[in-house]
């Protein structure tokens, strides 16, 4: 390999590695609570610290427990979704592609810091 | 590291046909065998791209009409009996793109096997990411580029080299 080559590989190294840290830096979730996303449209918010299950249309079923979220149902024929990482506190992100449901972690009450303390519940 | 022939070895057109119909069957199956896999590190899209193997091989032996032949046919195959049409849609996507910067790579430069099949990892991955953001109407599975860019590279390097020892000793 010649050295032009290397330095492409690394490029796309440093380029993603730089994406993650600008995202991270960007997102500053506090992850308090849930918000559930069907085909673009916002389908809820709910809070971490209430264990429950939410039925999200009529394909999946998501629950909230000890505060994490995973999904439990879904009609997708891969199942995918059921298999990621749970969302929790700090954050992070389910997505069920084929029935285009996402649930990710917010700020609560979507105004963010400096927007006044929510009540806790 | 070997450099990729640069006219295709002559082979009647019958011996051809098999070689071809030998590596669809092998992307189906490899294409099955990585559905067996859990998902990796809880995100969604990271797979070792096996299939891509019998493509690149294809892509560098014959011709990238050959290699669409080969990818086309194993994205139906796979997607008809472990999948869905979502599953399909995502296929094509990545499969294209990918296709598509293999060919100009390797008809611009003299890179070695390796890095053109991280280049076709990391736009298979990049195709991917872009047609569920545009299936989903959201911007926020940005958050998976990073690691599905990393994930590109390294499965790129190791399906790069197989596919360079596979090119050696098949002739």
């Amino acid at each position: 390999m010649k050295k032009k080559e290397v330095l492409l590989i690394l490029g796309i190294v440093a380029a993603a590695v730089l994406l993650g840290i600008g995202l991270m830096l960007f997102k500053s979730n506090d992850g308090e609570s849930i918000r559930i996303t069907v085909d673009g449209k916002e389908y809820g918010t709910w809070k971490l610290d209430e264990d429950q299950t939410i039925e999200i249309k009529d394909t999946n079923v998501c629950e909230i427990k000890d505060g994490k979220v995973r999904m439990i149902r879904a009609t997708c024929p891969d199942h995918l979704c059921m298999e990621q990482a749970p969302v929790d506190e700090n954050g992070g992100m389910i997505v069920c592609l084929p029935n285009k449901v996402i649930i990710e972690g917010t700020n609560t009450a979507g105004s963010g810091n400096g927007g006044g303390v929510d009540a806790v519940g | 590291m070997m450099r990729h022939p640069v006219t295709p070895p002559k082979h009647p057109g019958y011996q051809q046909t098999a070689q071809l119909g030998l590596f669809t069957a092998l992307a189906s199956i490899l294409g099955y065998i990585e559905t067996l896999f859990p998902v990796f590190a809880g995100i969604p899209g990271i797979k070792l791209g096996l299939a891509n193997l019998a493509v690149l091989f294809i892509l560098i032996r014959y011709s990238w009409q050959k290699a669409a032949l080969v990818s086309i046919a194993r994205i139906i195959i796979i997607g008809a009996m472990f999948g869905s049409m979502f599953s399909i849609l995502y296929s094509t996507a990545g499969a294209a793109l990918s296709l598509a910067a293999m060919t100009l790579v390797l008809a611009r430069t003299d890179f070695s096997i390796i890095t053109v099949s991280v280049i076709g990892g990391v736009t298979h991955n990049i195709g991917q990411l872009l047609i569920a953001m545009a299936l989903m109407e959201t911007g926020s599975l940005i958050y998976y580029a990073p690691a599905l860019l990393i994930s590109g590279v390294v499965t790129g390097i190791l399906i790069g080299a197989l596919t360079g020892e596979l090119l050696k000793r098949l002739r």
